[in-house]
């Protein structure tokens, strides 16, 4: 069986299953957050009663992320209902924006955008949260009602996104019925050149396959390739599974997963013992191809769609009026780190905007000095907006006061994970994704920018 | 649940991602909460570009669409897991999409919701009808007859019972999953 056949297996309590089995598996994590938790919330209450509880508390991990640092009523009052339910049901894993569990949430317009408005237990973005919290381990099933909960598949787990009313069910019961996926093996050999970054593999790989090439399916990577790749680097592929309509990505567990994940479930003082599944010699897989890490080179997704690649070298004439580096694929801090090392001693030329996807993004950035100047430092001084509210923001447009949301027909690189029309705000916007590297080239020269012309 | 509908039909093209049919600024909005349900789905498909689609689906300032109705191209529904997407369309009125294909979630998100049927086609339909062709569907015979041309879709299956049954919850209460509503 494949890594995901071998868990969905054990979660349904059967010897083995086949693609396309039915099968109704247990949930070990559901994930929600402040878009789709109330709705998910309101389907439990309407489905099993008002007085009704989850079925295990210490199972839900509500990370409130998207629609936080608005001014927008209805975003605000969503974080409230999350904190009632989490009161209501004792939930010990409510990442809360404030630090007052009798409070309410209110954006302060007039502090602006860029300082933190948040509180000690606030995290943001919630696929880079759930790792870094310990609430990722090899071999489990993860629910979550967003569509890049696939990023947890880096960890050797089952991971996929569902809609309110499949939370709603879990949320009462804990199960989930399941159709089993057929696998597609991506082995990958030798490792990336100077220049390429993990977002340039899955965008090459989606321009591959196309950006419907994996629905129903289980992407698996393996081969020697993937020992090259830090937790940071699988997560930003496993991520993108979902911009290839697949069910979940998944990395085999190796020595670098079981360091990460025993590090972080110690400190969050969350469950740590796991069971992880094992590659089997015998597979049966969909489509198996091999590629070599060596041979890629810079790319970018084209608009309107994650499919539509070229290589950066490729697009030196198409202009840009902006570049934005955020997201839970792209706003990590060793994407902030490959930014600055571009951006350092040299100044953007269009409007560039970064936010961290969380909270220890922000602090780690602040921490980490290059000579006397810290990263964040370093990018502020290139002209990079850098705000210390760690969200979704602009990844996924949101309400019209969203920062670096974009409200005009603008032509914008971002190192996001989605570009279709309206994505970002304006439906008349173009979006070009490309990884952290790219966007900070292309930042300097206002156009479409292969980095390795800034990295020799 | 009726066995068959007739209805202007609404055309669009392949790659209808879920920002199209509900864009992420209304996502502040509660299905659950029947006021905000309603508003749902007098944004549906708002964000499908003017100039692509000079006829809208919503006629300005209503709540309901006349089109009860999708036909689609490859890939619909595809982008992030809201199920706002098939909400929205269900609470416009529309009880059925007919696709050459599906993202994953949109398609799961129909059936557990029950809000409409997302129908599989053979043909590619999007350069057979137009926008506001009077079609004619049958449950019960799997087609969609526009005209005087009648198109056999793939056969919806295993799913027909859950949506019939109004959603995950009421089929898996039928089928003892969990225990009946009090
Ligand atoms: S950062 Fe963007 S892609 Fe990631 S969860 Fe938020 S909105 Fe979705």
């Amino acid at each position: 069986m494949t890594l995901t056949e071998k868990i969905l297996a054990r979660a349904s309590g059967r010897p083995r299953v086949e693609p396309g089995d039915n099968v109704w598996v247990e949930t070990d994590i559901l994930l929600t957050h402040d878009v789709c938790g109330p709705g998910s919330i309101g389907v439990f209450k309407r489905e099993f009663g008002q007085d009704a509880k989850v079925w295990d508390p210490a199972k839900i991990v509500i990370i409130p992320d998207h629609y936080i640092f608005t001014s927008d009523r209805l975003s605000n009052r969503n974080v409230d209902i999350l904190r009632d339910f989490a009161k209501e049901q004792g939930l010990p894993y409510f990442y809360d924006v404030i630090d007052d569990p009798n409070g309410s949430w209110k954006f302060n317009t007039e502090a602006g955008q860029i300082k933190r408005q948040y509180g000690a237990r606030y995290q943001g973005v919630c696929h880079a949260a759930l790792p870094k919290l310990g609430h990722a381990r090899p071999g489990e099933v993860l629910f979550g009602t967003d569509s890049h909960t696939c990023m947890a598949g880096a960890f050797g787990e089952f991971a996929s996104g569902i809609g309110n009313t499949d939370a709603g069910f879990i949320l009462g019961t804990g199960k989930l019925l399941v159709k089993v996926p057929e696998t597609m093996r991506f082995y990958l050999e030798g490792e990336m050149p100077p220049g390429v970054m993990a977002k340039d593999v899955i965008l090459w790989v989606i321009g591959d396959i196309g950006f419907d090439g994996a629905t129903y399916r289980a992407m698996q990577w393996e081969g020697p390739g993937v020992n090259s790749l830090d937790m940071d680097d699988r997560m930003t592929i496993a991520n993108m599974a979902i911009e290839a309509g697949g069910k979940n990505g998944i990395f085999p567990a190796d020595k670098a997963t079981h360091t990460y994940v025993s590090e972080r479930t110690n400190l969050n003082g969350t469950k740590t013992d796991y069971n992880p599944v094992e590659l089997d010699k015998d597979q049966k897989l969909i489509f198996d191809k091999v590629y070599d890490l060596s041979k890629l080179e810079p790319t970018v997704a084209m608009h309107p769609n994650p499919g539509n690649r070229a290589l950066a070298k490729e697009l030196e004439k198409v202009k840009l009026d902006r570049a934005y580096i955020g997201s839970c694929t792209g706003g990590k801090a060793s994407d902030f780190v490959a930014f600055a090392k571009v951006v350092r001693g040299r100044h953007v030329k269009i409007d560039t905007y970064g936010v961290p996807a969380t909270s220890d993004v922000v602090q780690e950035l602040k921490a980490t000095r290059w000579d006397t100047q810290s990263v964040w430092d370093v990018l502020v001084d290139a002209g990079v907006t850098m705000t210390e509210n760690a969200s979704c923001a602009a990844c996924l447009g949101g309400p019209p006061d969203t920062f670096a949301r974009l409200n005009a027909p603008l032509t914008c690189i971002s190192a996001t994970n989605r570009n279709f029309p309206g994505r970002m705000g304006s439906k008349e916007a173009k979006v070009y994704l490309a990884s952290p590297y790219t966007v900070a080239a292309s930042a300097l020269t206002g156009h479409v920018t292969d980095p390795r012309e800034f990295l020799s | 649940m009726a066995k068959v509908i007739t209805s202007p039909v609404y055309v669009v093209g392949d790659n209808i991602d879920t920002d199209q049919i509900i864009p992420a600024q209304y996502l502040t909005l509660v299905p659950t909460i029947p006021e905000e349900y309603k508003k749902l789905g007098s944004y549906a498909m708002v964000g499908l570009p003017d100039e692509l689609y000079p006829t809208r689906f919503m006629a300005e300032g209503s709540t309901e669409a006349e089109y009860k109705i999708v036909i689609a191209g490859k890939n619909f529904g595809c982008g992030s897991s809201r199920e706002h997407a098939p909400i929205a369309l269900g609470a416009a009125g529309v009880e059925a999409v007919v696709a050459e294909s599906y993202a994953r979630i949109f398609f799961r998100n129909s059936v557990a919701t029950g809000e409409l049927y997302p129908y599989e086609s053979r043909e590619r339909l999007i350069d057979i009808c137009r926008t506001g062709d009077i079609a004619t569907l049958d449950f019960d015979t799997d087609t969609l007859t526009v005209g005087n041309q009648t198109f056999s879709l793939k056969p919806i299956g295993d799913v027909r019972p859950v949506i019939e049954a109004g959603g995950i919850f009421n089929y898996a209460r039928q089928s003892g999953m969990i225990p009946s509503k009090a």
